[in-house]
């Protein structure tokens, strides 16, 4: 039964507390010799001189402990941001302090528990967030600032001395053509997927004959394995390039970017032409037979009811595109078409986590942006959303 | 017999030889490889491959499942009602993580082999089985709620005799995406050493022979559509039974 | 007018509609009636070609309808239904001025219909022109369903049980705003309906139909006082029959000479109202008043000899 304790305090929260006290007994940092072999656990009482940690780990309790109140979200949000300011601040003077000394190829990564601790102070924000429920408007500010944020403190340089951010020096070039390539990868795939699924969509909403096989088959081609699909992409377009005339003069070729584009094409069709055929079929009948019963022509009706009416699902299936394309972008990776995916099977041959997390993290990040943004828009795009919101 | 029962057993026949019998096919595949390079994949049996590979996920599901489901009934219970919104957007956004992150992240954790593949397939598969069963006990129709406290049976009753079985139908919905995505992500295994068809997959992409790319790649999708079809029927059967009052996903 | 002219809807094999002919006068309200399944709907739908009949025609004003293209004549007949199909993405104004736009109406004289309107439904435009459907009562939504259906001042308005959704208090006011619109503008209404209430309330001819047909076609007094078949008997109810009469029945036409003791009625009241004031107050006589200057008197021993000549089921 719901006592006195229980509604003072969020239960969430409470969980949270204890997950993150326990949390800071698991290694905060690892420190390593080199970047292969694995490091020794450091918990974060040791990371720095007591006078650095002390300070951070009160902030970092005291943002836990603002996560408490169930009835106050916007103080618990504001613990959570509080939290992670610490964490980065104990990380910044922790890499230091633990570099000083310790040979020049030393490696400082980031160990469970700060992983923890990150993991549940963000849950914390997503939890007092849910029960402020901002409107889109107010969530797309919140967005910018946490991205303005994390910009701000990667290129600072303050934390440099990490593993990872050694990683990415050593291959800030290749990093940002790699950034390029995943999104040419992710959004040119959903543009194109667009531009054909939409109208194919259109289409078979008018056309029962033609949804009932078109459907089918963009819903086997999703069925096909990633890497199969890769796979099979490379030695089509390898013939497309040398039998069809013209095709290599083009740029068509096995290898690169092509395939790995093509294969994103292929998977993104089906969430979008059978979104499009939902997103047409959302309109509710009376509204339709309102439309007819006052003369709108098929087009009519079309453009001006069942578009808007339909736009937020067909808008949710660009979503689902959009973070499927950048995830599955990363197997490009494999096949040579660039992209995030790179540094992720660099890393896995090399055993080297941080490169690793120098392409997964960056994939990640971006995953979730977009489908961030794309649930505000998909809100926005809701009737009369901006007036309830 | 239909039409849609005459394409089953085509199908059934089909994937059975390619992975019994694969030599049989060497004719279809020969175009496909390197002149000189084999055309069959021999290094390890092909049913070898396919039951670890079902293995694996058959394995990460049915735990997801387990798991899944309890969570899904601690959050919709009154006691568990304050994590209930935290957990929507636990599922939310937690399907955005890429799998093949999830993956390469797990290999740090537990090092190469079948672990990681497990580990990732299940973390991965929790979200969908998660979120279907959440929705389907939060969104019950409010008169047959009532009517089963009215008709006096205890919580748990109510859960085993009505929430559960009214919500089945939402829940295989959630199995089914997630067993789907499962057998795609378990291909990716095996750039981490898990015994998965990814191995033949792989191996055509290393030695640019395409044969060995589609054979994997047709059993690998053969199956997918094998298990999506039954789970499809599953639902469908259920369904009716509740009178298709209830839309799926 | 309209004339329906032995139409045929065939489903299936089953006739919804089976050879509907009747003549519809203009500036007249015809309430159809009907039990659920009855073929109203079809009825009403073939007039403005959203079902095709299978076989038989309409004509409005000596126009076969099929010799206009389809979306023309949608646009000249005002269309309104139950649950309103407002555009949930358009406001209040937008939906109004939807088919005077697809007529191509200049924006201003848009902008004046629009007010027009909905000062006609009571309802302030400053308030209301810019909300969202979703933003007003059930009842505003209706009102604003019927002010749609009328902004292109149709001569002719088809109405698929309009107020079927609303609660009875909202009902009867919708129903009393609709009749004194009707009256205002002189338009041609044709109203579906499976309540025999509103119908008897309402139209100024009732079109009974059963199973695809019509069965009875007349003013509602006729309906009440000589039903045609045992189905029309039964919509009108055995019992409350007298009541429905006396209901159509103004004051006027029984009031004599005379005076009666009390507060007067107004000689527009329907004989229920003065019969309910007996009852109610335990008066056999009322005094009865026009324009405030006292006319003579009516008695329950009239209302009653008025009320007899219906209670004789067949
Ligand atoms: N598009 C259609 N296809 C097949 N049958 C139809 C169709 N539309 C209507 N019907 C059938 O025609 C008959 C008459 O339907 P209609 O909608 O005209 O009835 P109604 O009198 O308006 O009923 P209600 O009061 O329930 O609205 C019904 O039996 C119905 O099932
Ligand atoms: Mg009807």
């Amino acid at each position: 039964m719901p006592n006195r304790t229980s509604s003072f305090f969020s239960r969430p929260g409470l969980l949270f507390a204890v997950l993150g006290l326990v949390a800071l007994l698991a290694p905060f940092v690892t420190l390593a010799a080199n970047r292969i072999v694995a490091g020794v656990g450091v918990p974060v009482w040791d990371i720095a001189a007591a006078n650095t940690t002390i300070p951070g780990l009160a902030v970092l309790l005291a943002g836990l402990a603002l996560g408490l109140p169930a009835a106050l979200p916007k103080l618990r949000l504001l613990g959570a941001t509080v939290g992670v300011a610490a964490l980065v601040w104990l990380l910044m003077q922790g890499s230091t302090s633990l570099l000083e000394g310790a040979g020049p190829y030393a490696r400082v990564s980031l160990g469970s528990g700060f992983w923890c601790l990150l993991a549940i102070l963000l849950l914390l924000a997503a939890d007092a967030l849910s029960a402020l429920s901002p409107g889109p408007l107010m969530r797309a500010g919140l967005l910018v600032a946490a991205i303005i944020a994390l910009v701000l403190v990667l290129w600072s340089g303050a934390l440099a001395d990490l593993s990872i951010y050694r990683e990415y020096i050593s291959r800030h070039d290749a990093f940002f053509d790699a950034a390029q390539r995943h999104l040419g990868l992710a959004f040119g795939s959903l543009m194109v997927a667009a531009i054909t699924g939409f109208p194919l969509g259109v289409f078979c909403h008018h056309n029962e004959g033609l949804r009932g096989s078109v459907l089918p088959v963009l819903s086997f081609l999703q069925t096909i394995p990633s890497l199969a699909m890769f796979g099979i992409m490379i030695p089509l377009l390898a013939w497309v390039s040398s039998t069809i005339p013209g095709a290599k003069e083009l740029g068509v070729a096995g290898i690169g970017f092509l395939p790995a584009f093509l294969a994103l094409v292929i998977y993104s069709l089906l969430p979008v032409v059978a979104n499009t055929v939902a997103g047409l079929e959302a309109t509710p009948p009376v509204t339709l037979d309102a439309a007819r019963g006052m003369g709108m022509t098929r087009q009519q009706r079309l453009i001006q009811v069942q578009l808007p009416l339909g736009l937020p699902v067909m808008l949710a299936g660009l979503r689902i595109v959009l973070v499927q394309n950048i995830g599955l972008a990363v197997i490009a990776g494999l096949i040579g078409g660039g992209g995030f995916g790179t540094f992720v099977f660099q890393g896995l041959n090399q055993t080297a986590t941080d490169l690793i997390l120098l392409g997964a993290l960056p994939t990640v990040t971006l995953a979730l942006i977009s489908a961030i943004t794309m649930d505000i828009l998909v809100e926005l795009t809701r009737p009369n959303s901006v007036r309830h919101g | 017999m239909s039409r849609a029962n005459i394409l089953r057993v085509i199908v059934v026949c089909l994937l059975l030889t390619l992975v019994l019998q694969p030599e049989w096919f060497e004719p279809v595949f020969a175009p496909f490889s390197p002149s000189g390079a084999p055309v069959i994949y021999t290094r390890a049996s092909l049913l070898s491959l396919s039951l670890s590979h079902l293995g694996i996920v058959a394995l990460a599901s049915v735990a997801a499942i387990i798991v899944a489901v309890l969570l899904a009934i601690l959050v919709t219970r009154p006691r568990g009602q304050a994590f209930l919104p935290l957990s929507r957007t636990i599922a939310n956004m937690g399907q955005t993580f890429p799998p093949v992150a999830v993956l390469a992240l797990a290999v740090p954790m537990l090092g190469f082999g079948a672990g990681p593949t497990l580990v990732a397939l299940f973390l991965y598969g929790i979200l969908p089985i998660f979120e279907n069963t959440m929705t389907g006990l939060s969104t019950l129709p409010p008169a047959t709620m009532e009517a089963a406290r009215g008709i006096g049976l205890s919580r748990r009753q109510r859960l085993l005799q009505v929430e559960l079985p009214l919500a089945l139908p939402l829940i295989l919905t959630g199995i089914r995406l997630s067993v789907v995505i499962a057998i795609g992500t378990a291909t990716i295994g095996s750039t981490v050493a898990a015994r998965t068809l990814g191995e033949v997959i792989i191996a055509g992409l290393l030695t640019n022979n395409t044969s060995y790319v589609l054979q994997g790649g047709i059993i690998v999708g053969l199956f997918a559509i094998l298990i999506y079809d039954v789970l499809t029927q599953l639902e469908a059967h259920f369904q009716k039974r509740l009178g298709g009052s209830r839309t799926t996903v | 007018m309209i004339e329906i002219d032995n139409i045929t809807k065939v489903y299936d094999g089953r006739a919804a509609v089976d050879s509907v002919s009747m003549t519809i006068e203009s500036a007249t309200i015809t309430a159809i009636v009907g039990t659920s399944g009855s073929g109203k709907s079809t009825l009403l739908r073939m007039i403005n070609r959203l079902v095709e009949p299978t076989s038989g025609e309409v004509r409005i004003n000596g126009e076969l309808t099929t010799d206009l293209e389809k979306n023309a004549l949608r646009r000249r007949i005002g269309y309104a239904i139950q649950g309103h199909g407002l555009f949930p993405h358009h406001t209040v104004a937008r939906n109004i001025g939807a088919v005077p736009q697809l007529l191509g109406w200049s924006k201003d004289k848009i902008s004046d219909r629009i007010n027009e309107l909905l000062n006609l439904f009571s309802m302030p435009p400053e308030e209301f022109r810019d909300r969202y459907p979703a933003e007003l009562s059930g009842g505003q939504q209706q009102r604003v369903g019927v002010a749609r259906a009328l902004a292109s001042r149709p001569d002719l308005l088809l109405m698929d049980e309009p107020f079927g959704a609303l609660d009875p208090i909202i009902r009867t006011r919708a129903q009393a705003d609709l009749h004194r619109i009707q009256r205002t503008l002189g338009s041609t209404i044709l109203l579906v309906t499976h309540d025999m209430e509103e119908a008897i309330q309402l139209g100024d001819q009732v079109a009974v139909m059963d199973q695809g047909r019509l069965v009875q076609h007349g003013t509602p007094a006729d309906i009440i006082t000589s039903p045609a078949t045992r189905f029309v008997a039964e919509m009108v109810g055995g019992v409350d029959r007298p009541l429905r009469l006396l209901s159509l029945l103004p004051l006027s036409e029984i009031v004599e000479a005379g005076e009666a003791e009390g507060p007067p009625i107004n000689d527009q009241a329907s004989l229920r109202d003065a019969l309910s004031v007996c009852l109610g107050s335990g008066r056999n006589t009322l005094p009865v008043e026009r324009d405030g200057a006292l006319i003579g008197r009516v008695t329950l021993e009239a209302i009653r000899s008025r009320a007899e000549g219906t209670h004789e089921p067949r």
